[in-house]
């Protein structure tokens, strides 16, 4: 029976290799090892040959992999045991922050990527999975970002925790603003819609006081369960850079949006945004509200850049309307694009690339927003499903019956 | 007779000065399997696009069991037990053959937050259930497709992925099943063995009433009680096949159109 295959085996159009559990679960922790060390290598090395060799190496060794049919194990691993590899990935970067402890930069980059990825996956449940444009993510992690500064500057009370999940509903609720004008427009009119309500957003910041005008806002630290984030590591231990914590809640943020965004994927809500995305009229035609899922994966999605944003904001200190450009919104959008529309692992490798490689090579620095450009039309134009193509759903995996 | 389910009144839809439907008056019995034919451009599909809401008539009604129906949304169509097949597929191809389906049965899927992201265990029982009335469906309407279950849609056949929009519109057990043209696309054996299991299919479920759009006129003949003839939006002829087939004005209609 098809059921009892579904509830107990992975289930995808390829053909999956049968492992031990012993297996699996090695193979995962081989897998991340090796991610972990790439990461490693992306943030810690500096020099442009360096990086250079690195960006080189790593396709021809994953082609190498694949054509040695060692990949399919990987993936198939990966898919059997996806809460083991989740929590193995994520032991593992907590260990890379703890051996970066002291470099503030690769620490600073690492946050930042891990708060991309955070809201790239928000982008992915909009735009992946709903069809939704959102050109604006920046506006909404910005949201997220003043919302933090101000509440924590006024509620001293209140757990910064609680501020974090406010910041996030703060943004959420703006972004409801948009849904009828989003609605009621389709493709290039809702994108203008977007991008017109990010260039809105910076205006109203720069012109309003309340909110600091042009020069911005002091933004006070985190402080979560007793921990204060200035004084990252006890210095018993050898203390660390100021951006460790931030590195871990970021890591842990990234983490509960990636899981998020699976169980979405994996039940009803993302089989019907699914089908809102793909066919109106057919997913009309049987009963499916377009725009109950279309709202849905609008908040969750500006929910997630929200919370992105209140991270960020008391992890820079400081925030100004300058800080949230429409190119960045761009930028989140191509890692979208890049790692694979819809496929929420993907975003990780994309903004992993999008963020670190322009700190490391000035020219890519230089002419930042052209180069992005020019890849978006190469990925759109020769791999228009992304670095690492969607794959189908899969609502349940592992051994469990 | 049978009491009819679905009745409608003068109904008209006009796009601009265009009237793709002018004036029907239309009826549908329980358990009729009633072949809706006429050349290209007559209407066939305007009709059906006004049933489920998705054109709104300039005037006229529709009406089911007596209840007028006239310009609800598609939502609303479906949830009183009709439901439909695309001329022009329109499946989710990226989707597997199971997605597909069991977006068919909306109406059984239960949408609470907690019994979807986080409940997991209630979560794995629905779906089990819902896979296994899939695959069930797909058995009984045709052997070898319950095999195909988790594949996706890009990869079946023409034929199939007809199967597969029939069974999707089958799987919420609806009142009425309309049919545009299944046969488009396929081959004349193909076309043969998906009429054998629709009648099959009628066979066991005789309150089921279906509309089946043709283009080509025999291919109704084996499986319709009766037909209706449009021709620019109007009704030019109804009753038993053999009969409207020597009616003068078909035969126009259709010669007419070569
Ligand atoms: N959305 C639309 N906008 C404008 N005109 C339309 C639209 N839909 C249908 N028409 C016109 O209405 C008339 C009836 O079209 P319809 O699609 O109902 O024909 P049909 O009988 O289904 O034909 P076929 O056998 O080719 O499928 C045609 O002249 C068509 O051009
Ligand atoms: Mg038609």
């Amino acid at each position: 029976m098809a059921a009892n295959r579904l509830v107990g085996r992975p289930v995808s159009g390829e053909s999956l290799i049968p492992m031990s559990q012993l297996k699996t679960q090695l193979v995962i922790l081989i897998g991340i090892s090796l991610s972990v060390i790439v990461l490693y290598g992306f943030l810690y090395l500096e020099h442009e040959w360096e990086i250079g060799l690195l960006l080189v190496t790593l396709p021809v060794a994953i082609l190498l992999l694949k054509r040695a049919n060692m990949l399919i194990y990987f993936q198939t691993a990966a898919r059997m045991m996806p809460r083991f590899t989740l929590v193995s990935f994520v032991l593992g970067v907590l260990a890379l922050i703890l051996l970066l402890r002291h470099e503030h930069f690769a620490l600073l980059m690492l946050t930042t990527v891990l708060l991309y990825v955070t809201v790239s996956l928000g982008l992915t449940i909009q735009f992946g999975f709903a069809g939704l444009v959102n050109f604006a993510a920046i506006a909404f992690f910005g949201i997220g970002a003043y919302s933090m500064a101000v509440l924590n500057h006024n509620f001293h009370a209140v757990p910064d925790l609680v501020i974090i999940l406010f910041s996030g509903l703060i943004s959420a609720l703006l972004g409801a603003l948009l849904i009828l004008p989003i609605l009621r427009t389709r493709g290039h009119y809702a994108a203008l819609i977007t991008i017109a309500f990010g260039i809105l957003l910076r205006t109203f910041l720069e012109v309003n006081d309340v909110f600091g005008g042009p020069q911005g806002l002091k933004v006070d630290g985190l402080e979560i369960l007793g921990w204060d984030f200035a004084n990252s590591f006890p210095s018993v231990l050898g203390g660390g850079s100021f951006y460790m914590a931030y590195a871990i809640a970021a890591l842990l943020l990234a983490a509960a949006a990636y899981l998020l965004t699976r169980l979405i994927e994996a039940s009803w809500f993302g089989l019907n945004m699914d089908s809102v995305r793909l066919d109106e009229v057919a997913s009309a035609s049987f009963g499916i509200n377009a725009p109950r899922w279309k709202i849905t994966a609008f908040m969750v999605g500006n929910f997630f850049a929200g919370l992105a944003g209140a991270v960020y904001a008391a992890m820079s200190g400081f925030i100004a309307p300058a800080s949230f450009n429409f190119a960045d919104s761009l930028l989140l959008v191509s890692i979208v694009l890049l790692g694979g529309i819809g496929n929420a692992v993907a975003v990780i490798p994309a903004a992993l690339l999008i963020v670190v490689l322009p700190e490391k090579f000035q020219v890519i620095q230089e002419y930042r927003l052209l180069l992005f450009g020019i890849v978006v039309i190469l990925i759109l134009r020769f791999r228009p499903n992304g670095l690492i193509p969607r794959g189908l759903r899969q609502y349940f995996t592992g051994s469990s019956a | 007779m049978r009491p009819a389910v679905l009745k409608t009144e003068d109904l008209t839809v006009k796009f601009g000065g265009l009237k793709a439907l002018n004036g029907l008056d239309f009826e549908l019995c329980e358990g009729q399997f009633l072949g809706l034919i006429g050349p290209n451009g007559s209407g066939k599909t305007t009709f059906f696009n006004a049933l489920t809401g998705i054109y709104r008539p300039a005037s006229g009604n529709v009406f089911l069991h007596g209840k007028d129906i006239t310009g609800v949304s598609p939502n609303k169509v479906y949830g009183y037990g009709i439901t439909r097949t695309f001329q022009r597929l329109r499946l989710a191809t990226s989707l597997s053959v199971l997605d597909n389906l069991i977006i068919g049965n909306q109406r059984n899927l239960n949408f609470g937050i907690w019994r979807n992201i986080f409940d997991r265990k209630y979560f794995k029982s629905q779906l089990k259930e819902q896979t296994e009335i899939a695959e069930d469906l797909l058995r009984r309407f045709s052997p070898d497709l319950a095999a195909l279950l988790l594949k996706p849609i890009s990869s079946l056949s023409m034929i199939d992925r007809r199967r597969v929009e029939v069974c999707r519109a089958l799987i919420s057990e609806p009142k009425i099943l309309l049919l545009d043209e299944p046969s488009a696309g396929m081959t004349p054996d193909e076309t043969r063995a998906l009429m054998d299991e629709l009648q099959g299919w009628r066979a066991q479920h005789p309150t089921l009433s279906t509309i089946l759009i043709e283009h080509e006129m025999e291919l109704i003949n084996k499986v319709s009680d009766t037909c209706v003839v449009l021709n620019y939006g109007e009704k030019i002829a109804e009753g038993k096949y053999s009969d409207v087939s020597n009616n003068p004005s078909v035969r126009a209609a259709y010669l007419g159109e070569d």
